[in-house]
């Protein structure tokens, strides 16, 4: 029975970005950084997809899966506005720590973008330097959420306590478990190696990026959702 | 038009039964594990509606797996698993997970789907997810009893609101969220090969009705599972984390009074799940759809009746679908005016179904049918969904759905359409595709057979059962006599019950001919069907990778049957023009 | 060389299906005409209106049920394989218009038709004399409640729930000392209803096939219905619960006792002395 080898494209995290269309040149290139089948990087790792087979796929992928991810924190909000009409709700009190954590997060994107005009610039020193930095904020992102959690819990607000706070701790539950594997992708640019990047085109870092924004901008929406709904 | 799979497929084959046969990425094997998985679950599934038809006509028989009497719990939890296996695991996977996998690759020239891990991490998560499911049946207190929909605040108070709803309600609720994450992974999967992995001169406009109808599901799919998934997170931790989204105030639940929730709102899980469910329907009914267009084109030798008009009212149904959800709340305490906006909305719908409906009968019109069992069977889908989809007219209505809202006439719209059109669906791709992925024909006097009990047979099942909800017998009854006026209609529940027996006792002839052929089926060649579609010109069964390195080129839409002035009556999508042999030999 | 041999006996196997198909239809719309199980006769307006929006309904679905069946039994026999080609056409953009815009207007036209019926349950409300009841779901049994003479309901609240006082009524507020708390729903004939439903615990689903009402009753809301019933429909009606509410769904069922306005009041009496 066919079938495909286990040493192939686990997609995002496969040498090369894309499973075997490692080309530096246009799509339909057969040529460039190395000629042959299977890749143009130098790497003896075949994927699932021929060479020709556009990266593109990962970049349809995510915001795809992005749309999905919308439609499930958007049924969040929505059961929020429902929720919010009850007579019982008493609107909580946001940790002011959010704010912080709302500009770091804001910062490393900004930091983001500075890592892909170095990429631009072919600065591989600089390129990696933003990109931990990114990182690094967005590990500072999380931290700073779960400060918020203990400020809430220290007065005495819990899941259960009010509709809102069960709110407010499953929105940022689920958005903070989102950047986690937001987080992962960060990481794992940060592991490859420069010229193994260049060869795939950057595919790993422009999806991982435009994770990243959206996460960001996410943050930012249901951060209004909470302050204004009160 | 987007990026090609190119020419030169470098990888090896896996090795190993695990890498091969267990774990692979291939599509083909993937489509037959969701296809598998969905065989399981629907003779689970028929064993369950057995025994639930032998308890409402012969209250006293002791069933079997059950110690004692059959209790109403024990009824409820029947009719709950029975609902959500036949939805999620056999009318979610085979149409889609199964025949889409298998087939949709091959039909637009691709050697796999865009992301073949992602596949094969949605196969076991799915698998994972059944595996929970069954897991409610055996925990303590049984399975829920709060049907496939699980209406609050039956479904979250916990054991305090029934049998089964304790651990086994939250069973379900897990099961369904490891689902909603397989779908979303097949569905992100499926739009980016149908956007990015076409082959050279594949069109939007060229592409098989199959492949559209895939495409389409995928995109419901893509947008309501999320939002299932939400529902489920919420209702999780009203159960457990003590939430009160769904659970208002002030109950008293067998005189317990419930201090520890309050203000949450049972309508607002049922606006939730809806806004799931109805998508649902639609993702269950449209492959179907697709596989009925492509095989009444390829066994009437002529094209599809409007393909444009079909790619439209597919699209039609999708986007529709999205905004009709309130028809299932009519009586549940919503805005009436939101109902009478909904009733609309819903009216409309029932016109891109009426036009495929013509459309179907347009293709026939002036064939020259080839009477296979896969023509069959597509035949069988046309007629049940002409018949199931007219009774959605009269619910449709919130004024005359104030009757039959919650009676048996809504099980007889909904089996129509889903458990025996869509299933017809299944069992037309099923003869038509087996050859390809096996290398041998399904034996057609069985197959033959097989038809002409099952189409009799579901409608006996099913159409007695308008005569009940016109009656006013409300469904979900362990009972079927409890209320007085109902006994009179117990001739009736007899019929459908034996009805059902022979019906599902005819479906081991269908997994006999599947057994049987695999072994000893006639040998099958490249095109047995004279087909146009792309699948048909690779080998039977396919090489791993499909096209063995040879990227197709398509010239011509897929339903070129009958055209003048060539030899054959069918044209492949992928033989060059110069190519073709004309009428005069040349 | 295709194998045709699945297509052994056409003409027999099309014939069995145009056959079958053509039974089918009969037989189908038989049991619709004969009205051998049938809904029970309307008992005041709205019930007609529901009827006759019903009996439109009807006719215009089972036209199309007929014309589609029997034209799919007519096209499999017609064009059965005999040997020859196809007639090769791809569509018909006039048909498609035509046959769109004629349902849309079948459908929807049908839909804007029945928006009378439903506007008079629920958009228009019932006249200020109407003689208001609670009814109020539990598992597994209705409990109905009457103001009493003072005309107004006593506070209810779910700690004083128990067998002596199923409905909750706060023992201290004076206006619940008059209400009447009844297993069976009694009503006069002739007078306007109007029910406020309300749930002490999960969904129920209130339905009176004669009245042709239904109204889920759901915990944390208070959901009002009205009706009346013809002064010449005196007797008794079956309510039963629709919506799934647990293993006693099947056997939460009680009556409406529809009876003269005398009769009522006695009725409403003996029930107080209770």
């Amino acid at each position: 029975m066919p079938g495909a080898t286990i040493t192939d494209d686990l997609e995002i995290s496969s040498t090369g970005g894309a499973g075997g269309s490692s080309s530096p040149g246009p799509p339909e290139g057969r040529g460039g950084g190395g000629g042959g089948r299977g890749g143009g990087d130098g790497e003896s790792q075949p994927g699932a997809h021929p060479r020709g087979v556009s990266r593109r796929i990962y970049y349809t992928g995510i915001w795809l899966a992005l749309a999905a991810i919308l439609m499930f924190f958007m049924s969040l909000v929505s059961a929020y506005i429902v929720r919010k009409s009850s007579a019982d709700w008493r609107a909580v009190v946001l940790p002011r720590v959010l704010w912080l954590n709302t500009a770091v997060l804001l910062l490393s994107s900004w930091a983001l973008e500075a890592s892909h005009r170095a990429w631009q610039r072919e600065d591989a020193k600089a390129f990696r330097g933003w990109w931990a930095a990114a990182t690094g904020l967005g590990v500072m992102f999380l931290a700073g959420q779960w400060v918020a959690w203990r400020e809430l819990a220290a007065a005495g607000v819990y899941l259960a306590t009010n509709p809102s706070s069960s709110f407010f701790y499953l929105l940022t539950a689920a958005h903070g478990l989102h950047l986690v594997g937001g987080l992962a992708a960060l990481l794992y640019v940060l592991s490859r190696d420069w010229l193994r990047l260049r060869a795939s085109g950057g595919v790993a870092a422009e999806v991982a990026g435009i994770y990243w924004h959206f996460m960001d901008g996410l943050w930012v929406f249901l951060l209004l959702v909470l302050t204004l709904g009160r | 038009m987007g990026a090609h799979a190119g020419a030169g497929h470098v990888h090896a084959p896996p090795q190993g039964f695990l890498w091969k046969y267990i774990f692979s990425k291939d599509h083909k094997v993937i489509g037959i594990q969701y296809y598998l998985l969905a065989l399981v679950a629907v003779f689970t599934g028929m064993a369950l509606s057995v025994l639930m038809r032998i308890h409402l006509v012969w209250p006293t028989v002791k069933l079997p797996f059950f110690s004692g009497d059959p209790t109403p719990e024990q009824y409820l939890a029947l009719m709950t698993m029975h609902g959500t296996i036949m939805v999620f695991m056999v009318l979610t996977t085979a149409p889609q997970s199964g025949f889409g996998n298998y087939f949709l690759p091959i039909q637009i020239g691709a050697a796999d789907m865009a992301f073949p891990t992602l596949n094969m991490m949605s196969f076991w998560t799915t698998f994972i997810s059944f595996v929970c499911l069954i897991a409610a049946f055996f925990v303590e207190g049984g399975a829920p009893i709060s049907g496939w929909t699980a209406y609050s605040p039956l479904s979250t108070l916990g054991s305090i609101s029934g049998p089964g709803e304790g651990l086994g309600q939250t069973m379900w609720v897990i099961s369904i969220a490891f689902f909603c994450a397989a779908s979303l992974m097949g569905a992100i999967n499926f739009i980016t090969t149908v956007i990015d992995l076409r082959a050279r001169g594949l069109t939007m406009m060229r592409l098989p009705l199959t492949v559209w109808a895939w495409f389409i599901t995928a995109i419901l799919s893509l947008l309501a599972f999320g939002v299932l998934l939400s529902a489920g997170i919420l209702m999780l931790l009203d159960r457990l984390a003590g939430t009160s989204f769904f659970i208002p105030g002030g109950l008293v639940v067998s005189g317990v009074v419930q201090s520890q929730h309050t203000g949450g709102s049972p309508l607002l899980w049922q606006h939730l799940f809806w806004f799931f469910g109805h998508p649902e329907v639609y993702i269950a009914i449209v492959p179907g759809m697709g596989v009925a267009s492509h095989t009444l084109s390829l066994f009437a030798r002529k094209p599809v009746f409007g393909y444009r008009a079909m790619v439209y009212a597919m699209s039609a149904i999708g986007i529709l679908g999205f905004m009709v959800w309130g028809h299932h709340m009519f009586v549940s305490g919503m805005s009436p005016y939101t109902g009478f906006a909904f009733s609309l909305m819903t009216m409309a719908i029932g016109v891109p179904s009426a036009i495929k409906t013509f459309n179907w009968l347009g293709t026939l019109w002036g064939g020259q049918i080839r009477f296979t069992s896969a023509m069959l069977y597509a035949v069988g889908f046309v007629t049940l969904f002409v018949s199931g989809g007219l009774s959605g007219l009269f619910l449709a209505q919130p004024s005359v759905d104030l009757y039959l809202h919650n009676t048996y006439f809504v099980p007889a719209h909904f089996h129509l359409v889903m458990g025996v059109a869509a299933i017809f669906g299944m069992f037309t791709a099923t003869y038509l595709w087996f050859p390809k992925a096996t290398g041998r024909k399904l034996n057609e006097t069985l197959g033959k057979l097989h038809f002409w009990i099952t189409l009799p047979g579901t409608y006996a099942i099913f159409m007695p059962m308008h005569y009940l909800g016109l009656a006013g017998a409300p469904r979900r009854y362990a009972d079927a006599t409890a209320v007085q006026f109902l006994p009179p209609l117990q001739p009736i529940q007899h019929f459908i019950s034996i009805a059902a027996f022979v019906t599902i006792a005819a479906q081991l002839l269908f997994l006999i001919n599947l057994i049987w052929s695999l072994k000893f089926g006639e040998k099958a060649e490249t095109n047995p069907w004279e087909a146009t579609t792309l699948e048909w010109t690779i080998p039977s069964p396919p090489p791993f990778d499909n096209f063995a390195g040879h990227e197709p080129s398509v010239y011509r839409g897929p339903y070129e049957y009958g055209l003048p002035g060539y030899k054959e009556d069918y044209l492949p999508q992928s033989v060059e023009p110069g190519k073709l042999v004309t009428e005069a030999g040349d | 060389m295709a194998d045709r041999s699945g297509e052994r006996g056409s003409a027999a196997t099309a014939a069995t299906l145009a056959v079958f198909l053509t039974v089918f239809v009969g037989i189908t719309l038989y049991y619709f005409i004969t009205k051998k199980w049938w809904y029970p006769p309307p008992i005041n307006d709205f019930g007609r209106e529901i009827d006759a929006q019903f009996s439109r309904t009807f006719l215009i679905t089972g036209i199309t049920f007929v014309a589609s069946q029997l034209g799919l039994a007519w096209v499999v026999w017609r064009y059965r394989a005999n040997g020859g080609r196809a007639k090769h056409f791809e569509g018909n953009n006039r048909f498609e218009a035509v046959w769109t815009t004629a349902t849309i207007v079948l459908f929807v036209g049908l839909g804007i038709f029945g928006r009378q019926a439903w506007a008079q349950l629920h958009f228009n409300q019932p006249p200020a004399d109407a003689m208001v009841i609670e009814v109020t779901g539990k598992q597994f049994n209705w409990i109905f409640r009457y103001p009493g003479a003072d005309g107004e309901f006593g506070r209810t609240a779910p700690n004083f729930v128990d067998e002596t006082n199923p409905a909750g009524i706060d023992p201290k507020d004076a206006k619940g000392q008059d209400d009447v708390v009844t297993l069976t729903l009694g009503v006069p004939v002739g007078r306007e209803i109007k029910l406020i439903e309300k749930s002490q615990d999960v969904t129920h689903g209130f339905f009176v096939r004669e009245l042709r009402l239904k109204q889920d009753a759901l915990p944390g809301m208070v959901i009002p219905v009205h009706f009346h019933i013809d002064p010449d429909k005196v007797g008794e009606y079956e309510i039963a619960c629709t919506q799934l509410c647990g293993s006693g769904h099947h056997r939460m069922r009680a009556t409406l006792k529809a009876m003269t306005e005398a009769d009522f009041e006695k009725w409403l009496a003996n029930e107080k002395a209770q």
